[in-house]
This record gives structure tokens, C-alpha cells and sequence, in this order.
């Protein structure tokens, strides 16, 4: 049986953590606004591009274009989006599983895959699974994620790409549901998919204006896409990863105050049982007088 | 055919327009672009520069930095990085970034990749200043 005292100290740590897991839940709800905000600002921007590029697949014959050709199986680029900050239930754990059963998936389909992770976390947990396919990590650029990030990894990812270094390019990631859902998500980036639908094929006969001419206005809309994609991906993840640090720090919160409701009983017990022990010495003390 | 066109402009931050209008005056990649009701299809770049709209007798400026535009069937569609209108243009700021952007261009060679960057820093200052000028 813990003394009145130990019981104390425990009940005290305990209020300490449900604090400390209060105001982080309260700190991701505002951030999860903000980047939940963001995310759905994005959203119009990447659906007419979108558009705008289907429009384009479906009127002309674009397979010309590096970025379009399905190429070999040569080596593959993983791009996988976690988070910096761990407290957020199975974010980082999931997407980053999802990343090695991928991989280990798709080993025989591809002569090589190599893995670049966004977030500490992600590298924290694959750094000894799968570690020799790591081949870069950024860190550090979730929190904030701009439209610059997302336009510098594109690039990277566009470069590499072109240059024949990689034949596909995958992106997963936890595509924001709601507050307290997120799907793991695995899409392929490149080469790029142009949902083409049959309905619309009648516009072929429309004449289209390009200016300066269609090669230029194709080669700098597909980069375009990628970087958009990475943007996109980047504001899901991260307003998953508030959604996600909400809600296991509210079930903390809650698991805390069970703790406490219970050491405060145990405490009340303790307590009761002393007074009595020290009424019946007492009794008993008077009864021997007599 | 309708005599309205329907201009959607976003950027990667925002829905920045949704709106009818009766004209649009755009900056094309090889020349400025007219924009009527019945314009045919058409797919552009954009370049740093000033769009106007007209809506009934109203004029509107947006400062854009490169995107494209695409008419479809009366409907003007604008992806752009970013997009200004002219109140909120900081003119203070467009008037120091052209001063340093003039002074850099003074000193660099023309070889270097920094004047390239300058030179479009340069540019956008000027139409912010200019767009500034003329929406007040």
C-alpha cells in the first residue's frame, strides 16, 4: 500500500502531464484551422490545373512530352511526407509503414528504389528498415510549408526525372479527411496520369490557340503540376498531422483525468483508513485508563 | 452566345476572383491580349504584368505574376503565382524594391544569373507601381 504521500506526488504528476497535453491539443486545434484553411485554398488552384492540363491531353497528341512517356522500370523515387514532431498518434507511423511495405512491395518491379523523406520522423523510423534507400531528407519545412517549398522540391523531383535518373515517381502521404480521419495515400506523381474521360473527345475539332506555341506552354505546365501536387500534399500532411496531434492529446487529456479520478479515490481511501487507525489508538488508549 | 465571360482567377493560396465580366485585358506571354465575349479557345502563358477587367463601367486592375490562361466557352480561366489588386499594393515597398533592384542592376553583369532575377524584380516593381498609380 503507497503512503498518503506517494499517492500525492503521483496525482500531481499526473495533473502536470494533463496540462501539458491540454494546451497541446489546444495548440494543434488552432494550428489544425489554419492549415485545414490552407489546404482547401489550395484546392481551387490544383482542380484547374488539373483541368486545364486534361483539357490539353485530350485535344492533342502530347505524348511527345518528357514528363508524360511511360518510360522502363528502371529506379523508382519514393517521396514520403511525415511530420517533425512525434505526439500525434500513428501519423508518422502509419504513412512511414505504408512506405516500407511499398517498397518492399515494388522491390522485384524496379531495379532500384530510392527514398526521399520529408520530416525527421519519418527518417527516425525507416533509418534502420530501410536505410540504404534513404537518399535525402528535408526537415523542417512542414510547419510552414509555401508555395516556394513545394516550387523547390518540384524541381528537384522534375530535374531528376528528366534527366533519366529516376522512371517513376510516387508520392505518399496522409491526405487530410477530417479532423480526426486521415488516409494514407500513395499516388503516382510521374510520369504524369491524364485522366483522360471519352465524354468529352468532341472538343478535338475546336481549334485551340496556343501562344507562344503548345511545346512551350506544355513544358512549363507539367513542372508546374508536380510542384503543385507537392503543395497540395505538403498542406494535407500537415493538416493531418494537427487533426492527428488533436486527437490523441484530447484522448490523453482524458486518460489523465481517469488517473487522476482514481488516485484521488485511492488517496480518499488512504486517508479515511488513517483516521480511523488513529481513532481506534485512541479509543483503545482511553479503554485501558479506565 | 452569352455576352458575359465568366473570369476565375486562383492562385496556389486562394480563390482570388470568381466573377462576370464584360472585358478582359490580360499580359500575354507574346503580347498583350484582348479578351471578349466569344473569344476563340485559347491557352497562354502569362508574364509579370497588369490585368484589367471591365464590369459595366468599372475598371479593375490585378497585378500577376506568371501563370497561364485558358478560354473555354466564355469562361477565362487564370492560374497565376500571385495576384494584387491595387489597394493592396504597399507602395512604399514597390518603391524601395525598384531602387534596389536599379542600383543592383547598375553593378552586375549582364551575364550573371543575378541580373535575370534582378531584371524581374524590376519588372514587378514597376507595374505594382504603375497599377498603384492608377487604380487610386
Amino acid at each position: 500500500m503507497p503512503s498518503l504521500k506517494d499517492i500525492k506526488k503521483r496525482i500531481g504528476s499526473v495533473k502536470n502531464t494533463q496540462q501539458i497535453t491540454k494546451a497541446m491539443k489546444m495548440v494543434a486545434a488552432a494550428k489544425l484551422r489554419r492549415a485545414q484553411e490552407a489546404a482547401v485554398a489550395a484546392r481551387p488552384y490544383a482542380e484547374k490545373l488539373h483541368s486545364v492540363v486534361s483539357h490539353l491531353a485530350q485535344r492533342e497528341d502530347i505524348d511527345g512530352h518528357a514528363l508524360l512517356n511511360q518510360r522502363g522500370t528502371g529506379r523508382a523515387l519514393v517521396v514520403l511526407m511525415t511530420a517533425d514532431r512525434g505526439l500525434c498518434g500513428g501519423f508518422n507511423a502509419n504513412v512511414s509503414k505504408e512506405a516500407e511495405r511499398f517498397i518492399r512491395a515494388n522491390e522485384q518491379g524496379f531495379d532500384a528504389i530510392d527514398l526521399m523523406i520529408i520530416g525527421r520522423k519519418g527518417r527516425d523510423f525507416l533509418k534502420n528498415r530501410v536505410g540504404d534507400k534513404i537518399t535525402k531528407v528535408h526537415e523542417n519545412i512542414t510547419a510552414d510549408a509555401t508555395y516556394k517549398t513545394a516550387q523547390l522540391i518540384g524541381q528537384e523531383v522534375v530535374d531528376a526525372y528528366s534527366a533519366e535518373k529516376y522512371d517513376a515517381v510516387y508520392v505518399i502521404y496522409n491526405a487530410f479527411q477530417s479532423a480526426i480521419v486521415q488516409i494514407v495515400t500513395v499516388e503516382r506523381m510521374l510520369p504524369i496520369q491524364s485522366k483522360e474521360t471519352d465524354e468529352e473527345l468532341q472538343d478535338t475539332s475546336i481549334d485551340y490557340i496556343y501562344e507562344p506555341d503548345q511545346g512551350e506552354v506544355l513544358s512549363q505546365l507539367l513542372p508546374k503540376m508536380v510542384e503543385v501536387q507537392i503543395f497540395r500534399a505538403l498542406l494535407e500532411s500537415n493538416a493531418s498531422e494537427q487533426g492527428a496531434r488533436m486527437a490523441s492529446m484530447d484522448s490523453a487529456s482524458r486518460n489523465a483525468s481517469e488517473m487522476i479520478g482514481k488516485l484521488t479515490l485511492q488517496y480518499n481511501r488512504a486517508r479515511q483508513a488513517a483516521i480511523t487507525k488513529e481513532l481506534m489508538e485512541i479509543i483503545s488508549g482511553a479503554e485501558s485508563i479506565k | 452566345m452569352a455576352d458575359k465571360l465568366k473570369l476565375e482567377m486562383v492562385t496556389p493560396y486562394k480563390r482570388v476572383l470568381s466573377e462576370e465580366v464584360d472585358e478582359i485585358t490580360a499580359p500575354g506571354f507574346v503580347g498583350e491580349l484582348g479578351l471578349l465575349p466569344g473569344h476563340t479557345p485559347l491557352l497562354t502563358t502569362l508574364k509579370v504584368g497588369e490585368l484589367t477587367y471591365k464590369k459595366g463601367n468599372e475598371v479593375f486592375h490585378i497585378v500577376v505574376n506568371w501563370g497561364y490562361l485558358e478560354v473555354e466557352e466564355d469562361t477565362v480561366t487564370v492560374l497565376v503565382d500571385t495576384a494584387e489588386t491595387a489597394d493592396e499594393i504597399d507602395l512604399a515597398r514597390a518603391k524601395a524594391a525598384l531602387g534596389r533592384a536599379e542600383d543592383a542592376l547598375k553593378t552586375l553583369p549582364h551575364e550573371d544569373k543575378k541580373y535575370m532575377i534582378m531584371e524581374a524584380a524590376l519588372q514587378r516593381a514597376l507595374i505594382r507601381i504603375q497599377v498603384a498609380g492608377n487604380g487610386r
